[in-house]
């Protein structure tokens, strides 16, 4: 199961269900442009659970509640809402226009538009900017305060004390003109600014976790959340549509999500018409019955996400370079490609970055016939010679995954194919909301742990550097996502330089971030799984499927009447 | 006074259609085994369960010289012969959009007779090996649990006083958690121990056997030990004790020689009823995953691995249910069947 629900993150980085894809030429996947179709009616969505973790729009870090979030709320700026690649582009949403960085990419200075208002009727002004900023330091547990948002001037000293946090000098104000001014340029700035963290409040909202959250500036609003029962958003009658880039005009009267049904009780009400689309995977099982019988009612769509095994760079045996390689020649990726629902539904990979995003470059040394960037078949012998040679035969390896397929079946293919390799492997199966957390925390010792990642946006650092950079191992922590503990200097100095290239060329920045993708997958961290596709249910009422490479399936463009 | 009390002698015992000469000048034993022989359900049940232990301990021969398969090692991308046409064991998904990755179902051929698992692996021979895990398990901590609840009783029993009060608040205190309950938190705590268990030399890994076995065994404890305990009480007080006593006899001979025989038949009762409980229990707890662990099987286990399959592949999970259903029920009739044969107006059954 993809941990598209359960998103816990870590005060540094974390881990995201944003998607991508950046797909577009498959049969089903749909190209059209935003906007249009028949308004009214109620779209219905299931999930199984409800969001992790709170719903406070600057705490929730789930793609359940983001795809919520896009239609309530509204940050300066904003990821395009159309499908296909541009999907992936920064338009200028509450701001008039995306300016140009001056002071040598220190400062960022926007104009609000005018004549906005939040769902409570209230003028959105420059203030309320400004204030959701300090809102991010001064509610305590916004999960990356301290990683994304500590580069405005004030911002360190607001990740210090909190309650007391000042942005004054760091966000300047100056009627509907604002000015931001950081301390080291930051070529992912932008991107920043357009995730939910950074979506505008009311200034007026309280500084501490909310049940609900607040008004925005979308064009729906939240009138129900009830974790137990279901998510309720109704039009906002103060949204007037100023850009159908950023934010179009949403055609259903209502979306309602509700939690509690298993996803294969979820497939038969999908199928049935009681419901319009479920938010969890198609369980593999009910996937043969769906192509066959509901074929028109099936989109699949790439997504920009890795799926990953990461290998304790730091516990035995796997502090060994040779045991590391040694089980990515081995891992036969097209297995574990067919347990996830086979070839329609992913591609196996040997490396870091997803295709079709910054820095991509295919790799895959650990293969038979190396040399294409393709994974082709597993290469045993090399794999035994590799193990004999590491002196690790032998060792006992806990491989640790989720109770949930297709992950448990993955842990379950692992055990047998390290215990082929001489090893003596045992499973341990963790429910999906601890076992995130335990695998990150250094103490436990880990040596072998299913993730995966998510593009929060489209940035190759947002996978090197979050997940295998040394700054993102944080010893006994729940929050550590550099699983594998890998550090490794020479690569964290590219690192660090393709960042600072990113201000001024990002093309450049992308090659040497291709170059730090091939070292990683050199040092065998990770056994690289798949890329995945998301496949996306829909009853036979709704028409106008739209999928953001950024936010998924966008539920307010679709319509149900 | 329990020692002066006046008892009758007991009223001799006949099983239904027996008459007083049948049993006249016979060994209690010799004449349980003449009823159990009688009972055709009984020794259907038997044979039933002889059978079901025997072609689960023959798993390896199955496996490797019938299906030609390894029941354990994962076999995702592996291909199977059937019908002469080499085809894939998990099989790409058919329709419009060729979603969903199915395994090989049924042949009824020897390989992969009921088909495969999600990974591959054929469903028949694991149900076997799990049979072989499954009744292991089964048997081993039945007996471990009877003669561990044995002893206590014939101790708490024949001391009686604070012995028999501190034994049997202890039982007590098992008693009063939810047997499934208790059972996963000990196999929480002693499945997750990363090198397995070390009790001075004695090591046990974490995958073995044992764990399970001696968790299951102990939880059911006070399940025997109290009916027994009644016994022993009992017999602690007959005319036949009281003269072994007046006689000189040792402790240790009074409890072997004197109770242990008149208790006994209480215990060879509860066994076959015993292991049908601990069965159910073992693959209740592999189900959840903390009993047997993958790549080893038990019926437990096959079922969870079943679970994903439910719409496609059904058998996966209904095979190993059948397993343990006939299992259960054939040993279920034969403890029965026991009980009347040893004592054909008993009424001992094992509580819950």
């Amino acid at each position: 199961m993809v941990k598209r629900s359960v998103i816990v993150s870590s005060a540094v980085l974390a881990l995201v269900l944003v998607a991508a894809g950046c797909g577009g030429g498959k049969k089903n996947t749909s190209t059209a442009p935003s906007g249009g179709g028949a308004k009214g009616g109620t779209l219905l969505t299931l999930a199984n659970d409800a969001f992790s973790g709170s719903p406070d729009p600057q705490v929730n870090y789930t793609l359940q509640e983001w795809q919520l979030l896009i239609m309530t709320h509204d940050g300066l700026v904003a990821f395009k809402r159309v499908s296909g690649p541009g999907g992936t582009k920064l338009v200028p949403d509450l701001a008039e226009s995306i300016p140009k960085p001056t002071n040598g990419g220190k400062t960022w200075t926007f104009k609000l538009r005018s004549g906005i208002k939040f769902s409570n009727g209230q003028a959105l002004t420059g203030n309320d900017v400004k204030a959701t900023f300090e809102r991010i330091f001064k509610i305590g547990d916004s999960p990356n305060a301290g990683s994304w948002y500590n580069g405005i001037v004030g911002g360190d000293a607001c990740v210090k004390t909190p309650k007391t946090c000042s942005l004054s000098q760091g966000i300047v104000v100056n009627g509907s003109t604002i000015a931001f001014h950081l301390t080291k340029g930051d070529p992912e700035f932008l991107d920043k600014l357009a995730m939910p963290f950074a979506f505008i409040l009311p200034a007026s909202t309280p500084t501490k976790n909310v049940s609900i959250p607040p008004p925005g500036t979308g064009p729906y609003k939240w009138a129900q959340y009830a974790p137990s029962k279901q998510a309720r958003l109704t039009r906002n009658t103060f949204f007037k549509e100023w850009s159908k880039d950023a934010q179009p005009a949403g055609n259903p009267d209502e979306i309602v999500q509700k939690f509690g049904l298993t996803p294969t009780a979820e497939v038969t009400q999908v199928e049935n018409g009681q419901a319009d689309w479920m938010f969890d995977p198609v369980p593999s099982d009910r996937q043969g019955e769906i192509s066959t019988k509901y074929a028109s009612q099936v989109h699949i769509n790439p997504l920009t996400e890795t799926e990953y095994f990461a290998l304790n760079t730091r516990v035995p045996p796997f502090n060994n370079l040779k045991a590391r390689q040694a089980v990515n020649y081995a891992t036969d990726r097209n297995a574990l490609v067919k347990i996830f629902g086979g070839p329609k539904l992913a591609t196996p990979t040997c490396q870091v970055l997803p295709p079709n995003f910054p820095g991509y470059k295919p790799y895959c040394p650990y293969t038979k016939n190396a040399g294409s960037g393709k994974w082709t078949a597993p290469d045993m012998a090399k794999a035994k010679q590799l193990v004999a040679a590491s002196g690790t035969k032998g060792a006992r390896v806990k491989v640790n995954t989720l109770t949930t397929d297709p992950q448990k079946s993955w842990g379950n293919y692992f055990v047998s194919l390290l215990n082929q390799l001489g090893y003596k492997a045992t499973l341990q199966a963790l429910s999906p909301s601890l076992q995130y957390p335990y695998v990150q925390n250094s103490s436990h010792k880990v040596p072998f742990a299913w993730s995966d990642w998510y593009q929060d946006y489209p940035a190759a650092s947002d996978f090197l550097n979050i997940l295998l950079g040394c700054g993102s191992f944080h010893p006994n922590s729940n929050s550590s996502p550099n699983i594998a503990e890998f550090c490794d200097k020479g690569i964290q100095a590219k690192m660090d330089n393709a960042l600072k290239l990113g201000i001024t060329d990002q093309t450049a920045a992308n090659d040497l971030w291709a170059e730090v993708d091939k070292e990683v997958t050199d040092q065998a961290p990770w056994v690289a799984l798949m890329n995945t596709k998301y496949l996306n249910f829909v009853s036979k009422r709704v028409k106008g499927f739209q999928f953001s490479p950024q936010w998924y399936f966008m539920l307010d463009q679709a319509s149900v009447k | 006074m329990a020692e002066f009390a006046y008892e009758p002698e007991p009223e001799v015992r006949l099983a239904a259609g027996e008459q007083i000469q049948d049993i006249a000048g016979k060994s209690p034993w010799r004449l349980a085994g003449r009823r159990l022989l009688r009972n055709r359900i009984a020794i259907g049940s038997l044979v039933l369960f002889v059978l079901i232990v025997a072609v689960s301990f023959a798993a390896p021969l199955y496996a490797h010289h019938l299906a030609h398969t390894d029941a354990f090692n994962s076999n995702v991308s592996g291909t199977t012969v059937v019908n002469g046409k080499r085809v894939d064991v998990i099989q790409q998904g058919s329709g419009k959009l060729g979603l969903g990755e199915t395994p090989i179902g049924a042949t009824w051929h020897w390989n992969y007779l009921f088909g495969a698992d999600a990974q591959g692996r054929d469903v028949m021979a694991r149900v076997l090996y799990g049979g072989r895990a499954s009744l292991e398990i089964g048997i081993g901590s039945a007996l471990i649990c009877c003669a561990i609840a044995l002893v206590l009783a014939m101790i708490a029993g024949f001391f009686r006083g604070w012995t028999d009060s501190i034994l049997s608040r202890l039982m007590d205190l098992i008693w009063a958690f939810p047997v499934y309950l208790l059972a996963i938190a000990l196999a929480t705590v002693l499945l997750t121990k990363e090198n397995g268990l070390q009790w001075g030399p004695i090591h046990v890994d974490p995958s073995s056997l044992w764990v399970p076995t001696m968790i299951i065994a102990v939880v059911y404890v006070p399940y025997v030990y109290r009916p027994v305990r009644g016994q022993v009480l009992s017999a602690r007080e007959k005319e036949y004790v009281e003269a072994a006593i007046s006689q000189g006899a040792s402790n240790l001979r009074l409890m072997f020689s004197e109770i242990l025989p008149n208790v006994l038949s209480t215990v060879i009762v509860l066994l076959p009823l015993m292991i049908a409980t601990t069965v159910l229990t073992e693959a209740a707890l592999s189900f959840l995953g903390i009993g047997v662990k993958d790549p080893k099987a038990s019926w437990g286990t096959i079922i969870n691995d079943g679970q994903g399959l439910l719409y496609t592949r059904p058998l996966v999970a209904i095979v190993p249910g059948i397993m343990i259903v006939l299992t259960v029920l054939s040993l279920n009739v034969l403890g029965d069947g026991v009980r009347d044969a040893l004592d054909p107006r008993a009424k001992v059954r094992v509580g819950k």
